[in-house]
């Protein structure tokens, strides 16, 4: 259920600034199991679902992606673009991507190699450089296709590799949305806050405005992180292994951990015989480091999958491990009264 | 300067204050009202009034590493914690929250501008050995003792512990009915995040920022108007802030009236708690009092003691005059 979940979510397409599809969906699919359902001013899906009321815990998972934004045509009926959130060009070039509401189809293009003089050929193109050839041959053909400001997001059909690989677009964090919306199907100990937010890719934003409404006690983010245990680089530079477990981070560029916290969940992992593993390196941020500076501070953690080619037409995850920051998360729900 | 030299050597890097605001605790009890710590880890220290409320901000914390792997042979990998000058890490002492000591290498000489590319090495010979030592998250300190030379006091953490003390006497110095908050902030070296919380909580009228500044002082180096000696330093601005034109004129105006000697500061680089305290909820009136320091960020900053008593003056000062 959790991963076919996963699967339908990242086939949506919600660019930065641009969730709706994304929001509706999940929405439809979580009313039944929440208290209450509200959107706020940025789109932030905040869900309650009701315990005890005497704490507020506050769980969270962002549902934008990194993808383009349409910010010109040209005569010939090419579209220019600027990327919403980070992405390496290296990795979009010719890669399928759909425009706007309508999904129009498109192919992120640049000069064939047999044009490219060898300084291009060694060189990594600039954004600027590439366009997207939606098969228009005039700007009036192209606009009736396409508007200025339209959102683009890579166009990518989720399936399994292997026995235990999800392949995807927009694992980050549509991972996380899906183990949220399948642990809402529980009951909790005290008032959970289940949290959809915008805006992260581009700074973290949707969170911060959520976790200043809800004013939680105690908040976990669950996210998906950086995974470099490929092929060229060495152990001590992997961050995390996919097929390792839950990630559980002790320090990043936005947030320093509270260590009773973090260890809690580290530990109790091992004891639940739950796969965990720490992020090592402090490089990377996400929304817990707004979280945990609302209002006058919120103990808040986070837990991750770990996720290959993050932010590109197609990252790979491994099952076991969305499996284990689910279990993880659930636990933290369970034993809540353990950590607040 | 018993106090000071205490508090510097307390290890204690950002997300790890607890160490050095247990001390200042059990210097403060006597002189304050109410003392408590918050989520973030900030130590507040309320010495209650019915005047106007000030909130004076010293960071407790310092700059650091923390360990992101263990390798097969025990070595440690390593991020930083706070800005650390990668060139000048090579052959550094480190301490362990634990006592455990380790010296940076790296791999090759010329690679050492990468911190991935460097280590630490704390005498293990393999990853269970090191384990037992320490674990990944752990953080660590540059070892740098206390020297006093003259009026020159030498260490590591004066930034910003010199901050901690200034705060600390005028604790017990002021005669005040104003409300004052000393607040003994967490994480200020990776993003002024106490400060944050912390000046939402209090909400105050008034705000002071106390932390080191740079100098332009010594051979050759960037053009500065601070220098060593001269006096506390009364923030114009730096990176994160420009401060409140009243604040900064409340001082200058009791610096000349009580003869305290003072120089004007302008920062180009680096932030401090004064950014965040600045603009928390609808605004607070935000000021800082400096404390000139050379090679900060290093195993051996250094102040001079005349400055720290002229930044103590100021700051009983404005707390009874604001």
């Amino acid at each position: 259920m959790l991963i076919e979940k996963t699967k339908k979510l990242t086939e949506i397409n919600g660019v930065s600034g641009d969730e709706g599809a994304v929001r509706e969906y999940i929405k439809s699919q979580i009313s039944e199991y929440a208290d209450q359902v509200f959107t706020d001013t940025m789109g932030n899906i905040i869900a309650l679902k009701k315990g005890n009321s005497e704490k507020k815990v506050m769980l969270s998972a962002h549902m934008d992606e990194v993808g383009f934004i349409v910010s010109g045509i040209t005569e010939k009926g090419y579209i220019e673009f600027k990327s919403v959130g980070g992405i390496d060009t290296r990795v979009i070039i010719s890669k399928k991507v759909t425009i706007g509401k309508k999904r129009v189809k498109g192919i992120i293009g640049m000069k064939a190699i047999h044009l490219q003089k060898r300084a291009e050929r060694e060189s990594v193109p600039q954004l600027k450089e590439l366009y997207i050839d939606i098969g228009a041959s005039s700007k009036d053909e192209a606009l009736k296709h396409v508007s200025l400001g339209d959102y683009i997001a890579f166009e990518t059909t989720a399936e399994i590799l292997g026995s235990d690989t999800l392949k995807a677009k927009a694992i980050d964090d549509r991972a996380g949305c899906a183990i949220l919306m399948e642990l809402m199907k529980k009951p909790v100990v005290y008032d959970t806050y289940f949290c959809f937010t915008t805006q992260e890719e581009v700074g973290l934003r949707g969170a911060r405005i959520c976790a200043h409404r809800i004013e939680p006690d105690i908040a976990l983010v669950v996210e998906s992180t950086t995974c470099s245990d490929v092929y060229g680089y060495e152990e001590h530079e992997y961050v995390t292994n996919m097929g390792g477990g839950a990630v559980v981070t002790f320090m990043d560029r936005t947030t320093i951990v509270e260590n009773s916290f973090r260890k809690w969940l580290y530990d109790s992992a091992k004891n639940n015989s739950i796969p965990v593993q720490y992020k090592r390196t402090t490089a990377g941020g996400n929304d817990c480091g707004r979280i945990h500076l609302a209002k006058g501070g919120v103990r808040a953690a986070s837990v991750s999958v770990p996720c290959r080619y993050l932010h590109s037409p197609c990252g790979l995850a491994s099952i076991t491990d969305i499996n284990a920051v689910y279990k993880l998360a659930e636990m933290f729900l369970d034993k809540i009264c353990e950590v607040i | 300067m018993e106090l000071l030299k205490n508090l510097t050597q307390c290890d204690a890097p950002s997300g790890n204050e607890t160490t050095v605001t247990e001390l200042i605790k059990n210097v403060a009890c006597e002189y304050a009202d109410e003392i408590y710590t918050d989520t973030l880890g900030n130590l507040i220290v309320h010495k209650k009034g019915n005047g106007k409320k000030i909130m004076y901000a010293a960071h407790a914390d310092e700059i650091g590493i923390v360990v992101t792997y263990i390798d097969k042979d025990g070595f440690l990998r390593f991020s930083d914690v706070g800005g650390l000058y990668t060139k000048k890490l090579f052959s550094r002492k480190v301490r362990f929250l634990n006592g455990v000591i380790g010296i940076i290498g790296s791999e090759k000489e010329n690679d050492k501008n990468s911190m991935a590319k460097m280590y630490i090495d704390i005498g293990a010979t393999s990853a269970e050995e090191a384990e037992k030592m320490v674990s990944v998250g752990d953080m660590a300190v540059f070892v740098g003792e206390y020297d006093k030379q003259g009026d020159r006091i030498i260490s590591k953490a004066l930034d910003n512990r010199c901050g901690c003390y200034v705060l600390l006497e005028a604790l017990k110095r002021v005669k005040s009915d104003n409300d004052l908050y000393f607040c003994f902030t967490s994480q200020e070296e990776v993003g002024l995040r106490g400060a944050r919380t912390c000046a939402y909580e209090i909400d105050a009228d008034y705000a002071i920022a106390v932390d080191v500044t740079d100098v332009g002082d010594t051979p050759k180096c960037d053009k500065n108007a601070c220098k060593l000696g001269e006096g506390a330093a009364i923030k114009v601005m730096d990176y994160s802030v420009i401060c409140s034109r009243e604040v900064r004129e409340k001082l200058v105006s009791l610096a000349k009236e009580n003869d305290v000697k003072y120089q004007m500061e302008v920062m180009t680089e680096g932030g401090t708690d004064a950014g965040v305290m600045l603009i928390s909820r609808d605004g607070v009136l935000t000021g800082g009092i400096s404390i000139p320091t050379r090679y900060i960020h290093s195993p051996c900053e250094m102040i001079d003691k005349k400055d720290l008593e002229n930044c103590i003056t100021l700051a009983v000062l404005f707390a009874e005059n604001a």
